[in-house]
């Protein structure tokens, strides 16, 4: 396999092919326009299906549509555009349809700013459209994680039944890295199943639809659907760990972005005899509690907890939800557009090192 | 190449400087390094300065946004305005002789002053600028293999864009010639002295 450059938009856009999606409906949007602009000319060469729709409501029920037909189907948006999309993602959730949405943030609330941004935390986890449903978030943190992702997106949407958004942010979708594609040419079509319309010759009529008016129907719809939940959250949880051992004196909590401008730092303060360790959640839902919990515990009595994001302060609830107080759990964030720069995070672990350690004499000594 | 690197690149869009980072960040991949590309995209570049940082390295690279760059391409003046101050103590600063009549005002940084458009024109095309600020950056520090650039240039240029290989080529060896002959000779912010061709 040979190695391409790529931006973070075009390789996202061609995995998706790889994966075997050649439907795409989409509306053009900063940071994210590489992605219909990418497929607008590969699609036509693979068979595929590219529409520019009037809006981000019509293009996510246009993914409704196709999914519906059992069609690997794919939309792709920025924060305004995504928060115009939560109805049709909410119906597609409550008809178990798979479809991968992608999301590179961007700084807001409103028309916001065009840099990137991981405000959207609670949007894409909490469900931001109406009823009891939930994504598979997945938040990629290279370029070539991106592609990992969006082959891992379909596979998740299918197996569960059920819509994936790929959480990035401007800086994964602007920047160029090397990527390799593990699979070569367009991938396979959904597989046969028993639930995706198309004509009803020689077979039941299969019906997909949201509205339930029986409360006891909807009741039993929402604890189905609740107990698939429950299933996704024991077997997709992923996360990494990059640093020290279970020595290290803070843990820090980012994803996306900024967990890889955490790695630099980490390495920097490794070289200073500094131990710190990051916990990466490359799942935003399913949210890695427990393996959270067990990083945070492995800290000494004085260890302490930081999450940094580009955004003041979401993932942070979850983090303290994991920890639930064993340690304390503090805050880093920047908005705007901005992000943090590794020296202002070296500076503040350095900080937070250091006065873990005046707490700890053995330590402070080892360190010297 | 030992270490990592990484550089910053900059001028007025249009001037290619994005382009001559992709060229860079091409040839270190083929070269087997890792390697991060990460444009501006935001409002300074409508109507301001285009930059983008290359980051070059034999490991994984974590943050490809860089406090301090190791060097800077400075196309135009609010380039170097903007950025020349932030290069790391000791980095090098090529700066674009064509535009800029000032100094860099850094003594603790090697400079080096590149007439950019005059060494594309006698090459063969004054669009190659850009190609001659590369040439010099990659003569001054040897950061990766000459062949290695100079595959990822006429790689670049496809179809109808093929016949500007040799002018291409020709402006990077300019370039180089020009990068290699600053660095031997060590002296800094001083070389701007001997140039009496820009202040008017």
């Amino acid at each position: 396999m040979t190695k391409v450059l790529m931006k973070g938009n075009e390789a996202l856009s061609e995995a998706a092919i790889r994966a075997g999606c050649v439907h795409f409906f989409g509306y053009p949007i900063t940071p994210q326009t590489e992605v219909p602009e990418y497929l607008v000319k590969r699609l036509p060469e693979v068979g595929g299906v590219f529409v520019q729709a009037e809006s981000e409501i019509a293009s996510i029920h246009m993914v409704y549509g196709a999914a519906g037909m059992g069609i690997k189907c794919l939309t792709s948006s920025s924060s305004p555009g995504i928060s115009l999309m939560a109805e049709g993602i909410s119906y597609i959730a409550a008809c178990e349809l798979p479809c991968v949405i992608i999301n590179i943030m961007r700084a807001g609330p409103g028309l916001g700013g065009i840099l990137p941004a991981q405000s959207d935390y609670f949007q894409a986890t909490k469900g931001h459209g109406h009823g009891d449903y939930q994504l598979i978030v997945l938040a990629p943190s290279s370029v070539q994680e991106a592609v990992d992702h969006m082959l891992l997106a379909f596979e998740l949407a299918e197996r569960w039944r059920n819509p994936v958004m790929i959480c990035a942010d401007g800086m994964i979708g602007q920047m160029m890295e090397p990527v390799e594609f593990p699979v070569a040419g367009r991938g396979e079509p959904m597989a046969e199943n028993d639930w995706s319309l198309g004509g009803n010759e020689g077979r039941e009529r299969r019906i997909v639809n949201s509205l339930h008016l029986s409360p006891e129907d909807l009741n039993d719809h929402n604890i189905a659907l609740k107990a698939k939940y429950d299933k996704i959250a024991e077997e997709e949880v992923r996360h990494e760990v990059y640093g020290a051992g279970d020595d290290a004196e803070v843990l820090v909590v980012a994803f996306g972005t900024v967990a890889r401008i955490v790695k630099s730092v980490v390495d920097d303060l490794a070289d200073e005899g500094l131990k710190v360790k990051l916990f990466r959640p490359v799942t935003l839902r399913p949210f890695p509690y427990d393996a959270l919990r067990g990083a945070a515990e492995a800290l000494p009595p004085s260890g302490r907890v930081l999450t940094v994001e580009m955004s003041m302060g979401q993932m942070v609830e979850d983090v303290q939800l994991a920890v639930l107080g064993r340690r304390p759990v503090e805050f880093q964030g920047c908005a705007g557009g901005i992000v943090p720069s590794p020296k202002e995070l070296a500076r503040r672990l350095r900080s937070m090192v250091i006065g873990a350690a005046a707490e700890e004499p053995i330590a402070a000594n080892s360190r010297s | 190449m030992n270490g990592a690197t990484n550089v910053l690149m900059a001028g007025f869009g249009g001037q290619g400087m994005l382009l001559a980072g992709k060229l860079l960040a091409q040839a270190a991949m083929n070269e087997g390094l890792a390697v991060s590309w990460l444009p501006s995209y935001g409002p300074e570049m409508r109507g301001g300065t285009a930059n983008v940082i290359v980051c070059l390295s034999p490991h994984d690279i974590g943050s490809p946004i860089v406090d301090h760059p190791l060097a800077l391409l400075a196309m135009n003046r609010p380039s170097l305005d903007k950025f020349a101050p932030r290069v790391a103590p000791g980095g090098l600063i090529v700066v674009n002789k064509t535009l800029i009549e000032v100094d860099a005002e850094r003594i603790d940084c090697t400079v080096i002053e590149v007439p950019s458009r005059e060494l594309a024109s006698a090459a063969g095309t004054d669009r190659a600028a850009n190609i001659v600020m590369l040439g010099a950056y990659v003569g001054a520090t040897g950061v990766l293999p000459e062949p290695a650039v100079e595959q990822a240039i006429a790689s670049e240029l496809k179809g109808k864009k093929q016949q500007w290989i040799p002018a291409n080529l020709a402006a990077f060896a300019a370039g180089l010639a020009l990068g290699r002959e600053a660095a031997a000779t060590p002296v800094s912010a001083a070389s701007s002295d001997n140039n009496g061709s820009s202040e008017s």
